[in-house]
């Protein structure tokens, strides 16, 4: 169960200026995997080649052993199992909400159902919408019709193109929700292209990073975003993401206690999280800083022992990026050069973290 | 109303012709406006050219050409004289042939036009839902591309109604083959019959009226579906 995906592809974007993509990727066969990186890295375009929708030069694509794409043989889109959500509204302006589905039910290849269209419906909330036109609906709920067409075409891959790109934040948050549950009750992979971490941090189990058309770095999320190199590379987003547990909560201050594999972890009692739920947690590299003693005098609740394992140039002359491990966890904190050299960190040297803020990604 | 035998003969003429045309215009005109709105070749232009010639030809240009074709000395003529057809010119069939010609652009632009309009986007996310090209031209971009259909199937109908410069030069007059409405009229004003000639001519004019009256109204319409409620 895997995707292999091998594409080369060069043309010419503009004035004296060419694009290469170059990628030999392979991704597990369930799960999401999101594809990351920065507006013109390539990633769409990856995406287009994987749903044969762009010629390659060179192209291989195996899916779960079945040859999409290799030398000679090239399916053309119409004949690949896969669904496909693009960027911005793609529904048929000239069909109903219930017309773009059953457009997809007609054409679904007869194999036992991904989902029943009812599932979908409800799946996607999109009950109440089924006899409007396009037009007459908002971003966020044609994104939505659009992700239950792509479902119901009994896709054996899903492909989506930065789903929530074109949408405001108010309609971004009305969507996740319904990405978050399509992961969960879906047996199917699905290869999500994002150039925003944290909807990455929220719905990924695998992280590609892209830079200028090929892979910076691939892997599992928590292990890539750990990573220093990777870490670089993202500037703010630079961070690492912890599963954690909900081991109490404290009525009087109104804060939850978490365990990772670390340590504990206070927060803000948001009353969403109920105890021994398991919940992604994600700590930014900006939001960690360093000490050599723990002090007892700080604002910060969250004050760890760990040690320091490696240190890099971070985004910026200005700053550098230390990876201690807390516990079992790896942790990124972004410092500047200047407090490098006063504390005279190096690997191997115990630290305190502070961790200023914790985000609770799902 | 001031109209005779021979003017209802002329009107029924007109009509059977115009209808022919479109039809034929339709169905020929589609594939090349459809070449003509995905192609990247270097052809596009030419192509695209001599589609719209007929828009600046004068119609009597055009007669010749076709007159000298279709005659027993061009290329069309032998043949349709080796298939046992005889000569076109001063035939119904003459004159279909060069309405086909005369109203082509008037048919072919607009469902051209309304064809680049629908766009590579709905043809890549139909062949995403796993229709293939029959499928995605008959359920994509036939129905996105209907107001252009529908004008072009308006314009095609009036515009051979309205021609005059062609169906002299390649049909003549002959009741009931070739004498069309304009013709007709030509006719009443050459024997000075203008109660005649204005008993056609006033119904043309409200013909044409009416044909751009809803066209215009259509178009209007077909442009308002197309407003977006929120964001």
């Amino acid at each position: 169960m895997a995707l292999e995906a091998r594409f080369f592809l060069q043309y010419a974007a503009g004035a004296g200026d060419s694009f290469t993509l170059n990628v030999d990727l392979r991704l597990p066969g369930r799960g999401v995997s999101a594809i990351f990186g920065p507006s013109g890295c390539g990633k769409t375009t990856l995406l287009r080649c994987i749903a044969g929708l762009q010629q390659v030069q060179q192209g291989r694509l195996h899916i779960n052993g079945e040859i999409w794409q290799d030398g000679r043989t090239c399916l053309p889109a119409h004949r690949r199992p896969l669904g496909y959500v693009f960027q911005e509204a793609s529904l048929f302006s000239h069909l109903t909400a219930r017309g773009n589905l059953d457009y997809a039910l007609k054409r679904a290849t007869a194999t036992l159902p991904v989902i029943s269209c009812d599932e979908a419906v409800e799946l996607l909330g999109i009950g109440g919408l089924l006899a409007r036109f396009p037009a007459q609906l908002s971003g966020g709920e044609r994104q939505r019709v659009a992700i239950a067409r792509a479902l119901l075409i009994n896709p054996r891959l899903l492909l989506m193109d930065e789903p929530l790109a074109s949408l405001d934040l108010a309609r971004k948050r009305e969507i996740l929700p319904y990405l978050e549950r399509l992961r969960a009750e879906l047996d199917i992979p699905i290869v999500y292209v994002s150039h925003a971490m944290d909807e990455v941090a929220r719905l990924a189990d695998q992280l590609v990073v892209m830079e200028r058309g090929s892979v910076a770095a691939g892997g599992p999320l928590a292990e890539v975003l750990a990573g220093l190199d990777c870490g670089a590379a993202l500037g703010e987003d630079a961070g690492v993401v912890l599963e954690a547990r909900v081991v109490e909560t404290d009525s009087r201050w109104h804060l939850t206690r978490m365990a990772f594999a670390g340590g504990d972890l206070w927060l803000r009692d948001d009353g969403a999280a109920a105890p021994g739920e398991t919940l992604r947690a994600r700590v930014l590299a900006r939001d960690v800083s360093l000490t050599l003693e723990p002090h007892r005098d700080s604002s910060i609740v969250n004050i760890l022992p760990g040690e320091i394992t490696d240190i890099a140039p971070g985004s910026d002359p200005a700053s550098a990026l230390v990876r201690l491990k807390v516990g079992e966890v790896a942790l990124l904190s972004r410092i500047t050069r200047r407090s490098l050299q006063h504390l005279q960190l190096a690997p191997g040297r115990r630290v305190w973290a502070q961790i200023k803020s914790v985000a609770i990604v799902r | 109303m001031l109209l005779s035998e021979a003017d209802l003969t002329a009107i029924w003429l007109t009509l059977r012709l115009a209808g022919t045309v479109t039809i034929l215009l339709l169905l020929l005109g589609t594939p090349l406006a459809w070449w003509l709105a995905r192609t990247r070749s270097r052809w596009k232009g030419p192509v695209g050219a001599v589609v719209a010639l007929p828009l600046v030809l004068p119609p009597t240009v055009l007669g010749f050409y076709l007159l000298l074709a279709m005659g027993p000395n061009g290329a069309v003529g032998q043949f349709t004289q080796a298939l046992g057809i005889g000569y076109l010119p001063f035939t119904f069939w003459g004159l279909v042939i060069g309405s086909l010609f005369y109203s082509m652009p008037f048919v072919i632009q607009p469902i051209q036009n309304a064809m680049e309009a629908v766009g590579e986007r709905p043809l890549e996310v139909a062949a995403t839902l796993r229709a293939g090209p029959w499928d995605r031209f008959f359920t994509v971009v036939v129905p996105q591309a209907r107001p252009g259909f529908i004008t072009a199937a308006i314009l095609g109908f009036a515009h051979t109604v309205g021609e005059f410069g062609v169906v002299l030069m390649i049909g003549g007059n002959i009741p009931g083959e070739t004498r069309v409405v304009s013709v007709q009229i030509y006719d009443h004003v050459e024997a000075m019959a203008y109660a005649q000639a204005h008993g056609l001519a006033a119904l043309m004019v409200v013909f044409s009226f009416v044909v751009l009256l809803f066209l215009y109204t259509f178009n209007r319409n077909a442009h308002q579906s197309g407003i977006r409620y929120g964001a």
